[in-house]
């Protein structure tokens, strides 16, 4: 059965414009949650978030362009870029008509909604601008970046909230590894920082109103953020035919329904995940070193998280290094498994694992090893990724070294 | 002014738990009425609407805002204070 290989990665977050600069951040324990720049703020009683700031789409795209793209789709379109130039990878011909892009978001162009909405609704305009549909819709982003790089095969996007880009990597990985296709651009692009995407998160009572503090005692939820992060994956056989740098290997994957709760996460549906995907990958659960935390820094899910790796991983656990990097750049919703796979790449690759900052309180309901407020030099080999969205639906990714 | 706010946190409240307002007693908690964390944050709603005010509550830190909203009878309390405090 075919293997599937990362030979390429690209992003832009809150914690940098590339995935050098993101590394970095990750190694340094930086934190990108600030204040919001956002119309409106004074009307929100959540006012930080992980925001990329400074970004200029005029350095990036024409006019024309800037029409066509939904900011989330602008983050996407770079992060493609990136993930391709380091991949050295070419759409031509015969590749061309077989590969293509799946990517994981869930508002979509919520931003270009939100600034419509408030044209006709506040302003009282009775006209939008003619292309705030194909700004808006699901697919904008992955059907953007098939137009700018000539993929022709299987593309669309994934809506599974939190889960989104896990989904969209996993269903990619197993289009590789079931002989469809040789090659697939996955991740995921999220935008929701505007007024209309803060308002409704606000509105859950689930929000911190400073920092994101995953697994301490002292959290007090979640911080939304934005970004995108894409992946080029290859045939196995492909990649090392063409001489290409592999980054890891996706080994496993899976993905449950809890059919239980729309909100609350349930312990069996997330551990049959993480277990099936361990299955898949053909890894005992003593070869993982680095769990990748859905972390989100609610009381409910970090104390079931725990309790989902417990289960999973026996005593084993006690052995474990699990972080969350939503402290740095905040939950991501579509795109945050597709950001923190970049955690995953670069504990195999670098043997560094990214910390879980911002950490203050020992929890007795979260007593795993979380490498609290400073990154850790460690041999990885394998790590898991996990991501457990609203709805109910997880997603779960093995990777292993490409070594 | 009391009566009307008191039977109307009992109705909001008796209608996220789906009981009858005659089942509903101030010493009630809202776990024991059977609201979980959806039906407190959606009766949080319902009492901001209703009395046009502002509760800062936060299921990740439900302590934080000063308030006591472990009764219904504490909850009727504190509204009556925001809703005098909005008209003083």
């Amino acid at each position: 059965m075919p293997r599937v290989a990362i030979t390429g990665q690209g992003t832009i977050n809150p914690l940098g414009n590339s995935v050098s600069e993101t590394l970095e951040s990750f190694k340094n324990g930086k934190c990108g949650i600030s204040d919001l720049e956002i119309q409106d703020i004074e009307r929100l009683s959540v006012k930080v978030g992980g925001q990329i700031k400074g970004f200029d789409p005029t350095v990036h795209f024409t006019r024309q362009e800037i029409s066509l793209y939904d900011r989330y789709t602008q983050l996407a379109l770079l992060a493609a870029k990136e993930a391709l130039d380091q991949s050295g990878i070419k759409f031509e011909g015969e590749l061309s008509e077989q590969s293509g892009v799946v990517l994981g978001t869930a508002g979509g162009g919520l931003t270009t909604q939100d600034n419509s909405y408030r044209s006709v609704y506040e302003e009282k305009k009775n006209r939008v601008h003619p292309f705030v549909v194909p700004r808006l819709m699901n697919n904008a982003a992955a059907s953007n970046v098939s137009m700018v790089y000539n993929l022709q095969g299987p593309t669309f996007s994934v809506a599974t909230a939190c889960a989104s880009s896990n989904h969209a990597i996993g269903i990619a990985y197993q289009m590789i590894k079931s002989g469809m296709t040789k090659s697939m651009l996955a991740g995921g692009s999220e935008c929701m920082i505007c007024f209309g995407g803060v308002k409704v998160w606000e509105s859950l009572r689930v929000m911190s109103p400073e920092k994101c503090r995953p697994f301490s005692k002292n959290r007090k939820g979640m911080v939304l953020g934005e970004g995108a992060a894409i992946f080029v994956l290859e045939d196995m056989d492909q990649a090392i035919d063409r001489g290409a740098d592999i980054i890891a290997e996706i080994a496993g994957f899976s993905m449950t329904s809890d059919a239980k709760d729309i909100v609350a996460p349930s312990l069996e549906g997330p551990a049959r995940a993480i277990r099936d995907a361990l299955m898949d990958a053909q890894i005992d659960p003593t070869e993982i070193q680095y769990v990748n935390t859905h972390g989100t820094g609610t009381i409910i899910n970090d104390r079931v998280e725990t309790a989902v790796i417990r289960n999973v991983f026996g005593d084993y656990a006690d052995k474990l290094m699990v972080s969350s990097t939503k402290s740095m750049h905040g939950h991501l919703i579509g795109s945050t498994g597709a950001v923190e796979l970049l955690a995953c790449t670069m504990a195999l690759r670098e043997g560094i694992i990214a910390p879980t900052i911002s950490y203050e309180e020992f929890d007795q309901e979260c007593d795993l090893d979380i490498v609290p407020n400073s990154a850790r030099d460690a041999k990885v080999s394998a790590t898991v990724s996990n991501a457990f969205a609203f709805g109910g639906l997880n997603a779960v990714l093995v990777l292993r070294s490409a070594g | 002014m009391e009566n009307s706010i008191y039977s109307q946190v009992v109705e909001i409240i008796a209608e996220q738990a789906i009981l009858d307002v005659s089942d509903i007693n101030p010493e009630n908690t809202l776990e024991e009425l059977g609201l979980d964390s959806l039906g407190i944050v959606e009766s949080i709603f319902a009492l901001e609407e209703t009395f046009g005010i502002q509760i800062p509550f936060n299921s990740n830190d439900p302590e934080s805002n000063d308030m006591d909203l472990t009764s219904v009878g504490a909850i009727i309390r504190e509204i009556e204070n925001l809703v005098l405090g909005k008209n003083s």
